[in-house]
């Protein structure tokens, strides 16, 4: 009997000692699995890096090169000199312009879609009617409308109003292409303000118009900077209803300046890979600013989808 | 209490309405603007595209000639047509399938490293900001056949001169297209799925790690799964934004080498602005709305997506 136990302690005592041996090794085995995981995970990482970049290294690059060196350097050879007479002979020729012409158009643009997107956004997150479900319904089917089935229309229109080659007839167009997707997103984020805020402000006095300028809209605040970098990134190079529009170079928006520069330099280049700079390197540095907001905006819009 | 309430409830009923027509009103004029604005510049123009594609007009004179289904009939037999549609039907699959995982991966390992990892999601963003029209110029001139990117790299690697003509080439052209799309699309996939994977409660991520789930029992599991209505989301606007796509194609090729790259959009704009033949032009684009919706609706029901994407 004694000896039985014993056996039996002592088997009990091996059978830990194995446990506590096969749960080490599982953990080194997860450990070493997690890191060849996260290697493989770096690897994937840095593919992605070379291939982002490597177009970006090739059009800063050639940017700095005269109009020959490109051929007679290779693509990955350093400019040698490094010039910069191709950004002074871009921005001497009208690039500002362009730029302007641009910064205009979305400025007009934005200011309108924000605050008539949350003009709409406000009732149909906050007041019940009886339309409301349908009317929103309506709205966020039109996301799905292409662009470009309503240009021949829009120009007639545009044409007919004698708006054409003019700044003005984009507006129209921008404003309403990003109203659906915008209204959508804003009324998702006004439905998560508390209802107690507008209630307590009822009680202090303040009617439904009052309540919207003075609560909702300072506290749809960061909804609507994520807007704005979204529907900002997407008129500033929006380019079909531009190109279809705007037919005097002294009107044209930045992507249009271009096919304007290549146009006139087709063989140089450089010179176009600096207009290319150029016109990117305010989105960058705008994108590197504001990337926060970039990504809650996105949480916001994405808790419904 | 009681008294007064039987008293006061036709007042009641009263004021009930009064607030009702109030709030109408209210919305009304909130709504006014945007639904003006909807109505006018897309309402009206879908609506339109189908009236004219019923005419035979060339879009500058006063000058148009009504044909019925003429255009239709045309469009029916117009073998363009259908080759651009087929197109933009392997431009949709291979877009879906390169776009939404890469950008998933991407967005997976930025949210397991947390902060830290905030300069691969920069530089990952980048393409994102550039333009297509941009992006179109960069690629035409970085894949040329004479000092482009891939050219040199085989020359390098070749140790001769070599020319990898990407763009030049009938069945090349889809698919270098197909791959500067993903390398324009998947950063914006990326931080769709980061906006997913940070929506996810994180007291989930605790109770999990406290059950003691590693961190890829967690993704597997639970991440996973609870971003399965972004992915059908994400795979609805990438199925979307492929059929309608226009830009980027138009600068780079102009539905060229041969028609090899013609997509639904690039043919409407040849059809309406270059030949300024604004009736077909106009049934193309029709059409195109049409199979867009169709091909939509088709997917939603399928996979179930929530109306409200």
């Amino acid at each position: 009997m004694t000896e039985s136990t014993q056996q039996k302690t002592a088997e009990k005592a091996e059978n830990n000692c194995a446990a506590e041996k096969e749960k080490t090794d599982a953990y080194r085995l997860s450990r070493i699995r997690s890191g060849i995981a996260w290697g493989f995970a770096f690897l994937f990482a840095l593919v992605q890096l070379v291939l982002t970049l490597t177009p970006f290294f090739f059009m800063l690059m050639n940017s700095f090169r005269k109009q020959f060196d490109m051929l007679q350097q290779g693509v990955f050879h350093l400019p040698d000199p490094w010039y910069f007479q191709n950004y002074v002979e871009v921005v001497t020729h009208g690039f500002f312009g362009f730029f302007m012409r641009s910064v205009y158009v979305v400025a007009v643009s934005l200011v309108l879609m924000l605050i008539i997107s949350s003009f709409a956004a406000y009732p149909l997150a906050r007041m019940k009617f009886k339309l409301n479900p349908y009317i929103y319904a309506t709205i966020v089917a039109m996301m799905s409308v292409p662009m470009h089935v309503t240009l021949i229309p829009t120009f007639k229109l545009v044409t007919n109003v004698g708006l054409n080659d003019t700044l003005e007839s984009l507006i129209g167009p921008y404003v309403a292409f990003a109203l659906p997707m915008s209204v959508f997103i804003l009324t998702a984020f006004m439905k998560t303000i508390p209802k107690e805020i507008e209630e307590s402000a009822e009680i202090d006095g303040c009617n439904r118009y009052q309540n919207f300028f003075r609560m909702i809209l300072p506290l749809s605040k960061s909804g609507l900077s994520t807007l704005a970098i979204y529907n900002g990134v997407a008129m500033w190079n929006e380019f079909a209803f531009a190109n279809t529009f705007l037919i005097s170079p002294e009107n044209k928006t930045l992507p249009l300046a271009l096919g304007q520069f290549k146009g006139e330099h087709s063989m140089n280049i450089p010179i176009n890979m600096a207009v290319l700079t150029l016109s990117v390197l305010p989105m960058i540095i705008l994108f590197i600013v504001f990337q926060d907001k970039l990504v809650k905006g996105m949480m916001a819009g994405a808790v419904k989808g | 209490m009681k008294t007064g309430s039987n008293m006061g409830q036709g007042k009641n009923l009263g004021l009930a309405q009064a607030k009702a027509r109030s709030t109408a009103r209210a919305a009304t004029l909130f709504l006014f603007p945007a639904l003006v604005l909807i109505t006018i510049f897309i309402v009206y123009p879908v609506i339109d595209t189908f009236v004219i594609s019923g005419y035979k007009w060339n879009g500058i004179s006063a000058e148009r000639v009504f044909i019925g289904m003429e255009n239709w009939k045309t469009l029916i037999h117009d073998e363009m047509f259908w080759k651009s549609f087929h197109h933009n039907l392997i431009v949709m699959v291979f877009s879906i399938l390169l776009q939404i995982p890469i950008g998933m991966l991407l967005a997976t390992f930025l949210d397991a490293g947390g902060k830290k990892f905030n300069i691969f999601k920069i530089i990952w963003f980048l393409p994102y900001l550039m333009s297509s029209v941009a992006i179109a110029f960069l690629f035409v001139y970085a894949l040329a056949t004479n000092g482009g990117l891939v050219s040199s790299l085989a020359t390098i690697i070749q140790g001769k001169r070599t020319t990898v003509d990407l763009l030049g080439t009938a069945p090349n052209a889809l698919y270098t297209i197909i791959g500067v799309m993903a390398w324009q699309f998947t950063p914006f996939y990326m931080v769709y799925f980061i906006a997913g994977y940070g929506n996810i409660d994180t007291t989930i991520y605790e109770a999990a790690i406290i059950d003691g789930a590693t961190r890829g029992q967690y993704l597997r599991y639970i991440a996973i799964p609870l971003l399965g209505p972004i992915f059908k989301t994400a795979c609805t606007m990438s199925l979307i934004g492929s059929l309608k796509y226009f830009d980027m194609i138009w600068n780079m090729t102009q539905g060229g080498p041969a028609g090899s790259t013609e997509l639904m959009a690039t043919y409407m704009y040849k059809l309406s602005f270059q030949q300024f033949n604004m009736g077909y032009g106009s049934t193309v684009a029709a059409g195109m709305f049409i199979l867009i919706t169709a091909i939509a609706l088709f997917f939603t029901k399928v996979f179930k997506v929530k109306e409200e994407y």
